[in-house]
């Protein structure tokens, strides 16, 4: 009597398919030309990884008091460490730079609760408005003074990450209510309210931001009644905010465009007017939609802050580039660029991956 | 008797969205008039005060600076009309190339992302992660600053196979010098291109017609680079390269191109080929991959399908962002100014506004001249975009 028939249990895949050897061979060497592609990239990295992280660490001299103590032919960080408190503050005055501190910490602990999964979204919203409309008063009057026994620190003398974050923060709050009034006034049936927005959202588009600031420094002064005169800082605050809000626009309004017309439809009939219609139904929608596109702008108005140097404001990209030139410490450029594009870079890319994140959390299948 | 249904009540006339929206829109003319007056009237009472007088009359007396580069002839004699003209062709110039460079490092950047090699597609992800998240402004002060104005004075130029010099004045290249013969190289190619375009034609009918195929690109490659080579050699070779040489204490001849330049184009380039990356690999991706298979299926071969049923589909996706990055583009070199590279806004809205005090007309011509720039590229733009669009049934 046969025996009866065993399968042969499963072989098991080849080695080359799977483990290190199948990773390498399909995600580096799958064809000739990707093998030749890898060889090339890897000589890259070779020549100037090595080189690089030397400069940059190795050699690097990280002690020291002024310029004698770089001597190693590496990156010279005694500039970067002994200018900090200049790139951080600006001309803020020494015993004064707490109250710098207290605002940046007020900030961290009043938005903190706004990043917690668990918090209901209900006080989210509620602390969110709040802050809104309180912290840029209490900001202003932390740094600014002159009121609740606080010396005036005048805003010439802000500067460094501090003034760039104040543009910033003031740009973003002011550039999105204004960009979600231009989009509903252009997507608006009123002909004269529509061509007034369209207008003015194309001529902010079309024109350079740094001739916006020009136009600011010099044009601003003969538009003003003799005599009246604006804080440097406020102009380029209002320049900043009038051109990043008319791209919001353009942004909104590709949110506005995407939200199908029954849901306005279905506004109408349940008898809301059109602020209720706006406000409750088509822009939160809407809003979601371009979350990335909003974020996207926001990183744009952070790195065009550094534009502000054009007149004569001292930001952190100005402060660092100053003190380059300056005579005790020539030749340290590289580490100074180096220092503020980190810092620039780690404000974008923390923006960028929020955004990413935010879109996961609210994403409710609005995407088919 | 029935009863009636109450008598509906006329809501009160401020709630009539038709008078609304007039009463709305009077409001928001109104203002933006009396505005519009209000500074009108100021600056009037200004330019009265600061003894101004408004016009277009400084641009024809002479200007009395030098510019470090320009494209036409112009000397400190020439009018404040030429400084302009000469400002835009800088302009012009520093975009037209950027955009040419970024298009390019873009789109290699965008396929190598899309790459199925691992190392090259992380190498692109880091190089867009880095350079986008850092300020244009910042990348242009790094090349000018850090880099080429520490390169070495003239007489320790680096030399790059005594063609190429590169110091702390510019860049040094060998530049073509045209002989008398030179014009029938150039008409040799003339007639190629004519030649090609008759032969491309008549391939084409010829396979609407019969369905047989004809090499048209290697023929034509062939035509456009043989005859005018062909037509060199007879003509006896009439160019030479006019190489760059060390004479006291700088280079004589040859072309330069400024340090300034050179930061802003190379800053500009490398900045913008990251967004336009990103834009090539969200349009390719947007072709759905059944278009790959059902191209396949059809039986034509990869580098066809590439061709006829990728690339349109993804162009299609491309365009509209790629021509708003190559505004942006444009735009973003006026940080030309931050530098001193004497473009439209550094040697205009800047020199001669500062020297003439002639504010309002020096900005609002330069506002001008970008705004018409912006509004011809999206009119090209839509035009473009009417011709490829979706034609749907």
């Amino acid at each position: 009597m046969p025996e009866p028939r065993v399968p042969h249990s499963n072989l098991p895949p080849p080695t080359s398919t799977t483990g290190v050897v199948g990773w390498l061979r399909r995600s580096l060497f799958s064809s000739p030309l990707n093998a030749v592609l890898t060889l090339l990239a890897v000589y890259l990295l070779y020549v100037t990884l090595p080189p690089l992280l030397r400069w940059a660490f190795l050699d690097a001299a990280w002690s020291g008091e002024d310029r004698e103590a770089c001597r190693s032919g590496g990156a010279c960080w005694v500039f970067i460490r002994v200018h900090l408190d200049q790139f951080l503050y600006g001309f803020y005055p020494d015993e004064q730079r707490w109250r710098v501190n207290a605002a940046v910490l007020l900030l961290i602990l009043g938005a903190a609760p706004l990043f917690v999964r668990t918090v209901s979204s209900k006080f989210k919203v509620r602390l969110g408005l709040g802050l809104l409309i309180a912290y840029p008063l209490v900001a202003f009057v932390l740094l600014k003074g002159g009121m609740i026994g606080l010396p005036v620190v005048d805003t010439s003398q802000w500067g460094g990450l501090l003034l760039t974050l104040v543009i910033a923060g003031v740009g973003m709050t002011a550039a999105l209510p204004l960009g979600v009034l231009l989009a509903l006034g252009r997507r608006s049936r009123m002909p004269a309210i529509q061509t007034l927005c369209v207008t003015f959202i194309e001529f902010w588009r079309g024109v350079p931001l740094i001739t916006v600031l020009f136009m600011s420094s010099v044009m601003l002064p003969l538009f003003l009644p003799a005599g009246m005169n604006f804080d440097k800082l406020l102009r380029a605050l209002i320049g900043v905010t009038l051109f990043q809000g008319a791209y919001m626009a353009e942004v909104v309004r590709g949110g506005l465009q995407a939200i199908p017309k029954g849901q306005f439809e279905a506004a109408a009939a349940l008898g809301l007017g059109y602020w209720k219609t706006m406000g409750l139904i088509v822009l939160p929608q809407a809003l979601k939609l371009v979350i990335p596109g909003i974020v996207n702008t926001f990183i744009a108005l952070f790195k065009d802050t550094s534009l502000v140097l054009i007149i004569g404001l001292f930001d952190l990209m100005n402060i660092v580039h100053n003190a380059t030139t300056n005579p005790a410490w020539l030749g340290f450029s590289t580490e100074g660029y180096v220092f503020a594009a980190t810092v620039y870079w780690l404000f974008c890319f923390s923006m960028s991956r929020y955004s990413q994140n935010l879109e996961k959390h609210l994403y409710t299948g609005h995407k088919r | 008797m029935a009863e009636h249904a109450p008598a509906p009540v006329k809501p009160p006339f401020w709630n009539d969205p038709w008078i609304r929206a007039i009463l709305f829109q009077a409001i928001a003319l109104v203002v933006t008039i009396a505005f519009g007056l209000y500074i009108f009237d100021n600056t009037q009472a200004n330019l009265r005060r600061l003894g101004i007088a408004s016009g277009f009359d400084f641009l024809s007396s002479p200007s009395g600076f030098d510019i470090i580069q320009s494209l036409i002839p112009y000397s400190a004699t020439s009018s404040y009309g030429r400084v302009f003209w000469v400002a835009l062709l800088n302009t012009l110039l520093v975009s037209a190339l950027g955009i040419v460079l970024a298009t390019l490092l873009g789109f290699v950047i965008g396929i190598a992302r899309l790459s199925k090699n691992w190392l090259i597609s992380r190498l692109a992800l880091v190089y867009i992660e880095t350079f986008r998240n850092i300020p244009l402004l910042l990348q242009i002060f790094f090349w000018y600053f850090a880099v080429l104005r520490a390169m070495p004075a003239p007489r320790q130029s680096l030399n790059l196979g005594d063609m190429v010099f590169l110091n702390i004045r510019g860049l040094y290249l060998p530049a073509p010098e045209f002989q008398t013969g030179f014009g029938w190289v150039l008409a040799a190619f003339g007639i190629t291109v004519v030649l090609t375009v008759l032969l491309a034609r008549w391939a084409r009918r010829r396979q609407r017609a019969t369905g047989r195929q004809f090499p048209i690109f290697s023929i034509a490659l062939a035509l456009l680079l043989g005859l005018p080579l062909l037509t060199f050699w007879l003509a006896g070779s009439p160019l030479v390269w006019q190489i760059p040489e060390l004479q006291g204490f700088n280079f004589r001849g040859g072309w330069v191109i400024i340090p300034e330049m050179a930061s802003l184009l190379l800053a500009l380039t490398i900045y913008t080929a990251t967004f336009i990356a990103e834009i090539v690999r969200a349009g390719i991706q947007a072709v759905s991959h059944g278009q790959t298979e059902a191209s396949l299926s059809l039986g034509l071969t990869s580098s066809l399908t590439l061709r006829l049923i990728i690339l349109p589909q993804a162009l299609r996706v491309i365009i509209p962002p790629l021509t708003n990055q190559y505004l942006n583009l444009t735009k973003n070199s006026s940080l030309a100014a931050a530098i001193g590279y004497p473009d439209l806004v550094s040697a205009f809205a800047g020199t001669v506004l500062n020297q003439t005090g002639q504010a309002i007309e020096c900005i609002a011509i330069t506002m001008a001249v970008y705004l018409t720039i912006s509004l011809l590229i999206s009119l090209m733009m839509n035009w473009y975009n009417r011709r490829v669009a979706l034609v749907e049934r």
